[in-house]
């Protein structure tokens, strides 16, 4: 069912099957459709057969975060079919047509965006299809069109039925209408139908989907890459003698660039065991030699210094007097460490020259556009010479969209060294994904609340230290305003909660290593200090947790929404009624445009073993297109906030990673949380991320628990390093 | 070196190094894509087949070790009754997210049922223990393991 495809081939089967609708929009910004003959400057969103197959071509990437069934139920829902009678293909890379709406000329996955900005965009092309199918009939009918509509893939009224197919050569001449009506929500049968299963369910439970790790080209090689152990390191020789035992060994050479050795064989395993093999000598001069600890000391000392940036120009004086005059201060360090990504599938694409000299990169693109550009650029050839096709991803939790490519340049050197007569498929180990990687940034808050008699905050004193992820990379202009990198502060900066008196200081630490985005970014520390804070400011004021949060959560929309997704989840946890013996924890948040509010409840006790019970979760991410793969990301974005924050830290001496393998980063196993509850509040808002937003309040919910139930306040993570034992 | 091996039904003949782990036969050689490498030290449970009908992690099996033996992949457990009933229970839950680890939790899953009709959850949970998702379906496998053990009662 799932093809990955390239224009060039998707021209070349519509020609051959004769006439196709396909609807997409002009550079411009407006619709367009055509049939095959006038399709050359096209690519659309939507595209049927005149044997009436409809395929959505889906712009963003498949990491199980669900939009080719999402995108594909949006054209499906509008054009009137059935979800077993619309199919998916990832578009090629495009960043004119099939960029991320939220990213400028740029073709990407990332923040929660998917559904966001194509909403519109493939309702709308949907739509046109539908009415330019619709004047068809009516035209040959001799009837009004509106007297006409689409069942189930079956054009009917006045009378007479017929199928998609019969009208798709005549509708591909029609000029599609400027704004097609969009159907009410009254009149959706898949938007918001729980039953609306996902399209790649199928090939996900019989091996046949192929993920870029399964491409297997003819006559291709396997590379794996000797990196240095510390980061910054450049290759200045080599001894190959014991690979060249190796069955399988073809060559090694030492990347353009020095920071590695390039090691080819026959297939993964020779390529595994010849890098193991070799022996490289580095030029460390310029690599990083700090640990953890000095990273961790630069952070802690920049958190009592006076801040670089004043985050939301804010009298600093005002709160410091209202600090003063408070009748009880709250004060509390937090410090968050390195996180790697570690998608299931290690990180892999394969590259391949054609016979009509282009490129072609296989790979499970999160942002095609990156590698794009990179490739042309190496291979020295314009943008339309190189094609990204994408595949399915392992996961990727943003650590396959790196600023500047880096797994695929990797492959691109590897191949410009050869003669480009083989396929070159660059594969990572695990080993290499958790120590060569890229990291979600080390992090310190300092936080002090001051409260009057009552328990009312009077002023908020933020301090936040740390390396920034955008600074130094591509995306510096559109995020760093005024020295600010927002992704530092988001989630706390902007947080709906309405706070008197609040002071922000931002100051950014030197990077250690490379720093990326990790699912929900800069809300992993922010919502953590934002609600171990509140909850601990709501204990000195004596008062209940949900209802001491929702006084600050009085007036506006935002507060309203972020209001009703805490009382949904506090009332379905059974709030303030958990059964003996256990306690429970709630958090809050907002970010990519949705409230999550999540209550654990845990078990046991913190020397002993704390069990984790359960997790119950309201979701307002506006209209629910697809409810039940809302459901499953909550569930799987609670379960990677909790699991990293249990146990996982990546720690460096001397520069180098101390972790291996998965025994030393541990994931969440599936004892460590017994049950999750998620619930969704009915909305007609626009819709809004879900692959994100179910991260961030979650182990800050679990951390208020440990404490509700006699554990320490967890200021420092992984907990597992910070006095409590789970069991 | 050569050897002969049964996989899926089918006698094979495989050249090999001796050391070789199954997992990188059956996915560079024989070509057999939908077992996984997840960390190569028995660490994730993205690589496991059935040997002799005993799920086992194939990234550190080695092929001397599967030589006269029935190897059975994902691609073909839908044969099995166990197998099927897993599958369909995966699809009707959407238990799959990236689905990179969910041959593995297949193979696992029905090495569970075979030896456990009706498991509880926390008798699933003690045998999934080795198979790790990154994407953190757990409640959904959870939910399904129990599913197939419903269709494989009625
Ligand atoms: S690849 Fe074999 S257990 Fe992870
Ligand atoms: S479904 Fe992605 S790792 Fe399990």
């Amino acid at each position: 069912m799932t093809m990955n495809t390239s224009r060039r081939n998707f021209l070349k089967s519509a020609a051959a099957t004769g006439a196709v609708l396909m609807v997409g929009l002009r550079p411009n910004g407006a619709l367009a459709a055509s049939g095959s003959g006038t399709s050359a400057q096209l690519t659309p969103f939507v595209k049927i057969s005149a044997d009436g197959t409809v395929t959505a071509i889906v712009k963003h990437f498949e990491k199980g975060q669900g939009p080719a069934t999402g995108l594909s139920t949006l054209i499906a829902e509008e054009i009137g079919l059935r979800m077993d009678q619309i199919s998916y293909e990832f578009a090629p890379s495009n960043p004119e047509i099939y960029n991320n709406l939220f990213f400028g000329p740029f073709q990407g996955t990332g923040g929660s965006t998917a559904m966001a900005n194509s909403f519109m965009q493939y309702r709308n092309a949907g739509a046109a299809a539908r009415e330019m199918l619709l004047t068809a009939a009516a035209e040959a009918w001799g009837v009004d069109p509106g007297s006409l509509r689409i069942e189930e893939g079956v054009i009917i009224g006045a009378g007479q039925s017929a199928s998609l197919g019969d009208f798709v050569a005549a509708a591909s001449k029609l000029t599609p209408p400027e704004t097609p009506r969009l159907k009410e929500p009254s009149e959706f049968r898949l938007i918001g139908n729980p039953a609306v299963r996902r399209l790649d369910s199928p090939i996900k439970v019989n091996g046949s989907a192929m993920f870029a790790m399964d491409l297997h080209l003819p006559n291709q090689m396997v590379v794996m890459i000797a990196r240095p152990e510390q980061r910054g390191g450049l290759a200045t020789g080599f001894d190959d003698t014991g690979a060249k035992d190796v069955k399988g060994f073809l060559q090694a050479a030492i990347l353009p660039n020095k920071a590695g050795v390039a090691v080819y064989a026959e297939n993964t395993w020779a390529a595994m065991q010849a890098r193991d093999a070799l022996s490289v000598e580095w030029d460390l001069s310029s690599a990083e030699t700090r640990g953890s600890d000095e990273i961790k000391s630069e952070i802690m000392a920049a958190l009592e210094a006076e801040p670089s940036y004043n985050v939301l120009q804010s009298d600093q004086s005002a709160t410091r007097s209202a600090l003063d005059d408070a009748a009880q201060v709250v004060e509390q360090t937090f410090y968050f460490p390195l996180l790697a990504h570690a998608p299931m599938e290690p990180l892999n694409c394969t590259i391949e020259a054609t016979e009509d000299g282009r490129i072609v990169l296989h790979d499970g693109a999160q942002m095609p556009t990156g590698p794009h550009m990179a490739l042309s650029q190496i291979f020295e050839l314009p943008m339309e010479k190189i094609e990204v096709r994408t595949m399915l991803a392992g996961g990727s939790f943003g650590r396959r969209a790196t600023p500047d490519a880096d797994y695929q340049v990797e492959a691109a050197l590897a191949f410009v060294m050869t003669d480009r007569s083989r396929p070159v498929k660059l594969v990572w180990s695990r080993e290499d994904d958790l120590r060569s990687g890229y990291y979600r940034p080390a992090f310190g808050h300092k936080v002090r609340v001051g409260i009057d008699d009552a328990g009312g905050i009077v002023g908020w004193d933020h301090r936040i230290a740390g390396q920034s992820i955008m600074k130094d990379t591509p995306f510096e202009a559109m995020v760093v305003k005024d020295g600010v990198d927002h992704s530092s502060v988001e989630g706390a900066s902007d947080t709906p909660y309405q706070i008197p008196g609040v002071f922000m200081g931002l100051t950014d630490t030197k990077k250690a290593t490379s720093t990326l985005w990790w699912r929900a970014v800069g809300h992993t520390h922010t919502a953590y200090v934002m609600e171990v804070m509140m909850d601990m400011v709501a204990q000195a004021a004596g008062q209940d947790p949900v209802q001491y949060r929702l006084q600050y959560l009085q007036d506006g929309t935002d507060q309203a929404r972020m209001a009703s997704v805490l009382k949904l989840a506090a009332e379905k946890a059974g709030w303030g009624s958990a059964p003996e013996g256990r306690s429970q924890g709630v958090a809050v948040h907002k970010s990519f445009g949705s409230y999550v509010a999540e209550v654990v409840e845990v078990s046991g006790d913190p020397s002993d073993g704390i069990k984790i019970e359960k997790v119950t979760c309201a979701v307002d991410c506006g209209i629910a297109v697809n409810p039940d793969v809302i459901k499953a990301q909550m569930e799987g974005g609670i379960g990677y906030g909790i699991g990293h924050n249990m146990r996982d830290q990546i720690t460096l001496s001397g520069g180098a990673v101390d972790q291996f393998n998965f025994p030393d980063y541990e994931p969440l196993r599936i004892g460590d949380i017994k049950e999750i509850d998620v619930h969704i509040v009915d909305s007609n808002e626009a819709p809004t991320g879900v692959g994100e937003p179910g991260t961030p309040p979650a182990a800050p919910a679990l951390a208020n628990a440990i404490s509700a139930i006699g554990g320490p306040r967890l200021s420092a993570l992984p907990m597992v390093e910070h006095g409590v034992n789970f069991a | 070196m050569a050897f002969s091996l049964r996989l899926n039904g089918e006698s094979r003949e495989v050249q090999a190094e001796a050391g070789t782990p199954l997992l990188w036969v059956i996915r560079d050689e024989l070509k057999l894509t939908g077992t996984k490498f997840g960390c190569g030290v028995a660490a994730c449970g993205a690589c496991t087949v059935h040997l002799d009908g005993q799920p086992v992690r194939s990234c550190q099996t080695y092929i001397e070790d599967a030589e006269g033996s029935e190897v059975t992949t994902i691609e073909a457990i839908q044969d099995n009754k166990i197998g099927s009933a897993v599958q369909q229970a995966w699809v009707e839950l959407d238990v799959v997210q990236c689905g990179y680890c969910q041959s593995g939790q297949i193979m696992s899953a029905v090495g569970l049922l075979r030896e456990n009709a009706k498991p509880t959850a926390d008798e699933i949970d003690e045998y999934m223990h080795g198979n790790a998702c990154r994407c953190a379906t757990y409640q959904r496998i959870r939910a399904g393991i129990q599913r197939a053990a419903e269709i494989l009662e009625a």
